[in-house]
């Protein structure tokens, strides 16, 4: 296997600093709150989804497979999963 | 001929769709299954989280110990439990990346660091589950109505202001200080300690609940990561990959491992942070 198709160590570990900084980041921020619940909570939000493209991207390839397995992959995640939180986080609030 | 010869290669799986192999990509359409349990689980404790906003348990009050630290270390601890996962994450990858230029002693190397991580990892989790087991020494009051309030000693400063008897308080910050509903809530109150499924001091028994369920499922995915680790360490350290001739099980159990890394993300921000 040539070594650029899949990056050489120094690529795994930049993913690493970046996945160590943003955790950082984020504990931080729940230790001091600097800033209101609601901010902080779609600060979390946004910077965990970022670790996850990080991880599923380069840990776990996907970057480096076909267009077409990484949206098999993708579409079902990004459909399912808002859908099955939309259901338990709006729909299941009503019957309160 | 020739395109019939292709055709029933085909049919017998002769072939990789997206040029991905059957066993790496059946790995991704189970994890793909795995990712939306998990996501079921991660969104009914968030129903249960913001419907009873009020008196919900924050994790940051809940888990504060620190080995060898005395005093309320928040968030510290799982912090460094996660900085373990994703540091095992980094070493499987590094073992994948040598797997595919075949260099077994590389490989066997990073492995064996990778299940040492996920034994920390397991052993961490079982240091944090034993002390919101035992709970804290002072306990807390269930009360009359079903409650569970912590008692705040008369003195400290509540909302501003102080009292010179005790009062109560429920969840994070809800706080009962007028003197006669404290002495009706308190009589015939019970002290409880730690947490278990029926009763939980740090409030609702639903968190200890979900903390035991979705941990306790993220933690079983760990040592079921740590046992597939293994098999393939001592595969390595035979040579087995070596005589087959590629590492791909490195990479398909590596695929496995990562995804324990990423649920844990979530579950870090969900459980802990949010």
């Amino acid at each position: 296997m040539s070594h650029d198709s899949h990056g050489g160590t120094k690529q795994i570990w930049v993913v690493f600093w970046i996945l160590l900084a943003l955790t950082t980041v984020e504990v931080a921020l729940g230790i001091f709150k600097p800033v209101s619940y609601e901010v902080l909570k779609w600060t979390f939000i946004i910077l965990t989804l970022v670790k996850a493209y990080y991880i599923v991207a380069y840990f776990m390839h996907v970057k480096h497979e076909t267009k077409g397995f990484a949206w098999t992959l993708a579409l079902p995640t990004f459909i399912l999963i808002p859908y099955l939180l939309f259901i338990l986080l709006t729909e299941a609030s009503e019957l309160i | 001929m020739a395109s019939q010869a292709t055709t029933e290669s085909v049919w017998r799986g002769g072939v990789n769709p997206f040029k991905a192999s059957y066993g790496k990509m059946m790995m991704w359409f189970f994890l793909l299954t795995d990712a939306l349990t998990f996501s079921g689980f991660l969104g009914a404790y968030g129903f249960s989280r913001f419907k009873y906003a009020e008196t919900w348990p924050l994790a940051e009050n809940v888990f504060t110990h620190f080995p060898g630290v005395h005093g309320d270390q928040p968030l510290l601890y799982v912090a460094l439990m996660t900085f373990i996962l994703i540091m095992s994450s980094v070493t499987m990858v590094l073992a994948v990346h040598h797997g595919k230029n075949m260099d077994t002693k590389k490989v066997a190397w990073w492995m064996g660091l990778t299940v040492l991580g996920g034994v920390i990892f397991i052993g961490s989790q079982a240091w944090e589950w034993m002390h919101f087991i035992h709970g804290t020494a002072e306990g807390a009051l269930h009360l009359a109505d079903g409650n569970i309030a912590k008692i705040i000693a008369a003195g400290t400063e509540v909302m501003g202001q102080t009292y010179n008897y005790d009062v109560l308080r429920l969840g994070a910050e809800k706080f009962i200080t007028d003197p006669l509903t404290i002495a009706t809530l308190s009589e015939g109150a019970e002290h409880v300690y730690g947490a278990n499924m029926i009763v939980n001091e740090y409030g609702l028994p639903q968190f200890a609940n979900f903390f035991f369920f979705i941990t306790g499922f993220h933690g079983f995915h760990v040592f079921t990561g740590v046992l597939l680790n293994m098999i393939v360490f001592i595969n390595v350290l035979f040579g087995t990959y070596e005589k087959r001739g590629h590492y791909e099980m490195v990479e398909k159990v590596g695929l496995y491992w990562h995804f324990v890394d990423l649920v844990w993300v979530f579950v870090f921000t969900f459980f802990y942070l949010v």
